[in-house]
């Protein structure tokens, strides 16, 4: 079973801007958030057969909602965020201490080595491919790779929509892939698709690629996709995988969907 | 040019980020070079490289490696160099850095400082006040001098080629006998005549095999003609030299094809024996003893003459120095201002001389036998051009082409 790490979103807000997404003048409904994530919550664990561990969500700390960006999980090892922006700085004690109360054995990187957990961190069978330049340093897949003993590949994100690699990139359990390749630049590009296979690799419309369509949950053969992607959920139901649309508008203002608000545990 | 060297980690070869790096730093005017590579194994092991990032100017170099740095690449930790004190007279330190032929530069107190007096095989001696850095033979070295130990904050540049190609833009160390050799004898014909008009000077090493091949006359006609302003030889050169000029022989033999005169082979002793009794082969030359060949040639145009003699030697000659210590010395101190090395059939000259020489000299070994410049490559003066033929061929054929008629 899968077990996901959430955030309710009770103090989600949009209180500043750190990316392309953001305005402060285009607040969320606090409401129809709310809404949004039950109804996530729902098909994650009724449609999808996920497990939820449910964090306290905190005051000053909006985008705690989005859990991917905690750090990355390797079984027992836990290795924590690093945020670019001082806005999410203030995220790390709180992440940090959910992961200590639970038994996991924490990895913090050094000062200033910039890393934003499994919102740039995925996997793909062995090889797991690392975005870098808007948000995580490179640097830090150094240490990461060393830590969990894989393989990592940098590719670099090349365009601002896209500033997370789960925002363009999502490798699918069945080896195949979910992305939208002008979000890298050449050599990233030529990386990917050198490591996986033409007959896997799903590309994803760019009319689809702006409403998130790549920041999917994938749970078995299950795929939550953010609403408005029906091109794309066409392409997974072609590969066997059953889709539910999930309507995340709200915390599309802050630039995240289904991937960003859940953090895979195991 | 400037540059600074980078090192890049990781899974750098799968994820074309090596690629992506080297076309940067073409993509912003500078060039490299792979100074180190290591791939990992398996595919959880990653690899690393330094590159070393040439462009123009500091500022280019710096713009290039701002941008490296977002891909994952590190500036080289650059560090003084480090120093202990000599523990002895004639004794470098453990681990003292022992110099290459090629332009050094040490670190000192954050400052690159080139390293005066390259030569290969020696050792980095900083001055008291921890400013300069300058080569130091093992003999020279006195307790308690600063001398340089490990490879932090030393470096060495390549060098460049030139943007001229003419013979020496090859610097190859090819040897071949099958060379053709008259288009490589003008570029060095047009090099002296450069260095002449330009103050440079021009430096021969060579051995007796000059005199008994009929190279004489030729050589000293360069001589004579100010294109060589530099001498290393043995006693053997200078007193064959002589003995042409007194008995019209070398090593007994007759040198116009007459006859081998009786007690020949004692014509050489009897040269040696009355240089010894004038005192000097300058004084024999002022006195009128000694006017044509070689050695006349030197004294009358003040050429550097350094004779370093060897075990067989007889007399020796006056001025042949016997300490090989002292030798090297008096060879190290003719060197500054030479832009150019003929090492003419010896060996023993042309390596000893090889090993003075910094690589950005311009070295031509010329020698019967492919062994010798084989041998100088092999011993590390890899910018040496070696040159198969007869020694007297090629100084006749390169007066000839710097003017002399026979």
């Amino acid at each position: 079973m899968s077990r996901l790490l959430v955030c309710p979103p009770e103090y989600f807000q949009i209180v500043y801007e750190i990316n392309t997404w953001m305005s402060v003048k285009r607040t969320a409904d606090h409401h129809v958030a709310q809404a949004q994530w039950d109804a996530l919550m729902v098909a994650l664990e009724k449609d999808c057969g996920a497990l939820l561990e449910r964090m306290q969500p905190m005051p000053e700390v909006p985008d705690l909602v989005f859990t991917a960006n905690a750090g990355v999980v390797v079984e027992r090892v836990a290795i924590l965020s690093r945020f670019r922006h001082p806005e999410r700085q203030r995220e790390e004690p709180y992440f940090e201490r959910w992961f200590q109360e639970h038994g996991y054995d924490v990895h913090v990187l050094p000062k200033g080595l910039f890393f934003e957990g499994a919102g740039d961190l995925l996997g793909n069978g062995h090889v797991w491919f690392g975005g870098y330049r808007q948000r995580t340093d490179i640097r830090a897949y150094h240490i990461v790779g060393s830590l969990v003993g894989r393989e990592i590949l940098p590719v670099e994100l090349v365009d601002p929509r896209f500033y997370h690699l789960d925002t363009c990139f999502c490798p699918l359990p069945g080896g195949e892939l979910l992305w939208f390749p002008p979000a890298f630049d050449r050599y990233g590009q030529a990386a990917i698709v050198d490591r996986i296979p033409e007959s896997k690799r799903i590309v994803v419309p760019e009319s689809e690629a702006v409403r998130f369509a790549c920041n999917a949950v994938c749970i078995g053969k299950h795929v939550v996709v953010p609403e408005g992607c029906p091109g794309t959920m066409e392409r997974l139901e072609g590969f066997g995988y059953t889709t539910h649309a999930v309507s995340l508008s709200e915390f599309l203002k802050a630039g995240g969907a289904a991937k960003c608000l859940t953090l895979a545990l195991d | 040019m400037a540059h600074e060297t980078v090192f890049l980690h990781g899974h750098v070869i799968d994820s074309l980020l090596l690629p992506k790096v080297l076309d940067t730093i073409l993509q912003f005017g500078g060039t490299f070079e792979l100074a180190d590579i290591h791939i990992g194994k398996t595919r959880e092991e990653p690899s690393s490289v330094r590159i070393v990032v040439h462009a123009e100017t500091p500022e280019r170099v710096n713009q290039i490696l701002a941008e490296l740095q977002s891909h994952g690449a590190t500036i080289e930790k650059e560090a003084d160099c480090q120093w202990r004190p000599a523990p002895a007279d004639g004794v470098f330190p453990e681990e003292f850095y022992a110099t290459t032929h090629l332009p050094t530069e040490v670190r000192l107190r954050g400052r690159w400082v080139p390293v005066t007096g390259i030569e290969m095989d020696l050792g980095v001696r900083l001055d008291p006040g921890g400013q300069h850095g300058m080569t130091v033979p093992m003999a020279e070295v006195r307790k308690g001098d600063r001398i340089v130990v490990g490879r932090d904050g030393v470096r060495v540049a390549p060098l460049e080629r030139p943007a001229k190609l003419d013979v020496f833009g090859f610097m190859e160390s090819e040897v071949s006998s099958e060379r053709p050799h008259g288009h490589m004898i003008s570029d060095i014909a047009r090099r002296m005549r450069s260095l002449r008009d330009g103050g440079g000077k021009v430096l021969l090493a060579g051995g007796p095999a000059i005199i008994h091949a009929g190279g004489r006359e030729p050589l000293a006609w360069l001589i004579e003609s100010g294109f060589i302003h530099v001498l290393f030889c043995g006693n053997a050169l200078a007193a064959h030299d002589m003995e042409a000029h007194l008995y019209g022989t070398s090593l007994g033999f007759d040198l116009e094809g007459g006859p081998t005169p009786h007690h020949g082979h004692e014509h050489h002793l009897r040269t040696i024996n009355r240089i010894r009794a004038i005192g000097s082969i300058e004084e024999a030359v002022r006195a009128g003893v000694i006017t044509t060949g070689i050695m006349a040639a030197c004294v009358r145009r003040q050429v550097k003459v350094v004779m370093a003699g060897t075990i067989r030697d007889d007399g020796p000659l006056p001025g042949v120095i016997t300490d090989s210590i002292k030798a090297q010395a008096a060879m190290r101190a003719a060197l500054p201002g030479v832009g150019l090395a003929l090492l003419v059939a010896s060996t023993l000259h042309a390596v000893a001389t090889g090993n003075l020489l910094p690589a950005s000299v311009a070295t031509v070994c010329v020698d019967i036998s492919p062994a010798v410049p084989t041998k100088l490559a092999d011993r590390g003066s890899f910018q040496a051009i070696g040159l198969v033929m007869d020694a007297a061929s090629f100084l006749r054929e390169l007066a000839y082409q710097l003017g002399w008629k026979e």
